[in-house]
């Protein structure tokens, strides 16, 4: 099967400074790749020129192709707007908008010109309940997001990014802010979502990656030092420095 | 030892100060209170605040018209700002590269530094003509002069405490439009003014207290006659203007009915402010 996203020769500066070198991977369809490394590895920035998140910060620039089902994300012609909405993304910190739950969650199609295609309560259901945030929050949906506990505003940040349908999900350390409970449920939420959706996650955490994840990624230093079924990689590593990092000895 | 009682003495010194600064307030508002009493018992506080007359050769002191030519001047003021000021906040905060931001930050910053008198030189010899022309008749003193030229000074506050409260709104919420498909100018419209809202509300408020209290650019521009504010092609009088213009050659009555009409303008000013201040400080 083609990979849903493949990253060629991938380099990325912020000014003058390299943050990824020569980054070549492929996410498989309908896996769980995990992204993981030490703090200032780049494994954030990689998640980021997914989507061409980086796109926001000035003073950065990009060498090499992200392709989308073979397409060259980076292209002049190719619509941003296109781009995220096949490829969302979860934050490390809950960013519900200081708006109602309903409307967090439609805010995507909104956006998209999309709410004709459906209505928005069944948007909204299918969404929350993709989620799984629906049993909680469906009576108060005029409820203000922020007055969710942590691990509900993760989800309805997940509910809001499923809304627009997309085909990739990628999440930036996800669980960092959670309790282990809220974590938990992440992680189940995710292997559900893997059926229809292809999902790359970066995590801090390597029982986390371990746990969830289909293919794991380790980078050091802005190199993307070992790429493999995450079994392989947590029990047989080939490089001595994934070995090291994943027995704990740095990192 | 030194070093302490130095310490204690600044402390003292400092605390008095701050003690002063409330001190004056509190005997300012009691001046004016205290010399507005006269026309208060005479005439009545209804008579002054609902009478539409303002005739001192009659003793006859209803400060009605010049209430209502304070409120419609400020009020086509902020509606000639408000687009002006909030899309140059927009611009500064969110489309400006960092180049061009340092330079009409700091320019719309000095507008605040041009003393009144100046403003009204130029709506005097540049705005009024204009507008003397526009509508045919008299010369140009008007309500509308009056509006454009204090639109123009609560310019800089409102552009600039709105400029802040766009930035002040989590970089968090831009990121989570943006990685949702919203465009650069759908985030500002859908996420960060209604995030910025309060701060926006606040740095109106302000600016309406600024331009209600504004006296000099007024009295030149506005006509000062005591009339009813009509036709924004007409001269009218503010309160600030009805004090500036008249209290040189008042007595008896008439000077205390000057400073009950100050008295009005201390305390509509200080309600707005306050109410400002408050919005300014709960915003999120």
């Amino acid at each position: 099967m083609d990979p849903k996203i493949q990253t060629k020769e991938l380099g990325f500066y912020y000014g003058k400074v390299q943050a990824l070198r020569k980054v070549t991977l492929d996410v498989k369809e309908h896996q769980i790749t995990a992204l993981i490394g030490p703090s200032g590895c780049g494994k954030s920035t990689f998640l980021r020129t997914l989507n061409r998140m980086n796109d926001i910060i000035p003073n950065t620039h990009l060498e090499g192709e992200v392709l989308l089902d073979g397409l060259n994300i980076y292209e002049p012609e190719i619509d941003v707007v296109e781009v995220r909405k096949r490829v969302g993304m979860v934050f490390q910190q809950p960013n519900p908008f200081p708006k109602s739950i309903f409307e967090n969650v439609i805010f995507g199609p909104r956006m998209l010109g999309l709410n004709h295609l459906t209505s928005l309560d069944e948007v909204v259901e299918r969404s929350l309940k993709a989620a799984a945030l629906w049993d909680e929050v469906k009576d108060n949906l005029g409820k203000s997001g922020l007055a969710l506990s942590g691990g509900q505003q993760q989800r309805l940040c997940l509910a809001r990014v499923l809304a627009v349908e997309p085909e990739v999900i990628l999440m930036d350390e996800p669980c960092s802010a959670l309790d282990p409970l809220a974590t938990l449920k992440i992680e189940e939420l995710m292997q559900e979502l893997k059926q229809s959706y292809t999902i790359v996650i970066v995590t801090h955490n390597m029982q986390q990656a371990a746990r969830v994840s289909d293919w794991t990624g380790f980078f050091l230093l802005g190199e993307l030092v070992e790429y493999n079924k995450t079994s392989e990689i947590f029990s047989r590593p080939k490089d001595k420095r994934t070995e090291d990092y994943i027995t704990g000895r740095f990192g | 030892m030194s070093r302490y009682f130095v310490d204690r003495v600044s402390r003292r010194v400092v605390y008095i100060f701050g003690v002063v600064a409330f001190l004056i307030l509190v005997f300012i508002a009691i001046f004016i209170l205290k010399e507005s009493l006269p026309a208060l018992k005479e005439l009545g506080i209804v008579n002054i605040l609902f009478g539409a007359k303002w005739y001192p050769s009659k003793d006859t002191f209803g400060i009605l018209t010049m209430l209502a030519g304070s409120v419609v001047t400020t009020l086509l003021a902020l509606a000639i700002a408000m687009p002006l000021a909030l899309g140059c906040a927009i611009f500064l905060a969110e489309v400006a590269p960092p180049h061009i931001r340092n330079i009409v930050r700091p320019a719309v910053e000095l507008l605040v530094g041009i003393p009144s008198v100046v403003y009204g030189l130029v709506g005097m010899l540049i705005l009024c003509p204009v507008i003397a022309r526009l509508s045919g008749t008299g010369s140009g003193s008007s309500v509308l002069a009056a509006a454009v030229v204090l639109a123009i000074m609560v310019l800089p506050t409102i552009t600039s405490i709105s400029e802040d409260s766009l930035r002040a709104v989590p970089a968090r919420y831009k990121e989570g439009a943006f990685a949702l498909g919203a465009t650069h100018w759908q985030t500002i419209h859908h996420v960060l003014l209604p995030a910025a809202r309060r701060g926006i509300t606040a740095a109106v408020i302000l600016g309406t207290g600024k331009a209600i209290g504004e006296t000099m650019a007024m009295v030149m521009v506005i006509g000062n006659s005591p009339i009813f504010p009509a036709s924004i092609f007409r001269p009218a009088r503010t309160l600030t203007g009805n004090i500036a213009v008249e209290m040189a050659s008042a007595t008896g009555i008439h000077e205390s009915a000057l400073f009950t009409t100050g008295l009005v303008l201390f305390i509509l000013v200080l309600l707005i402010n306050s109410i400002g201040l408050l919005a300014y400080r709960r915003r999120a």
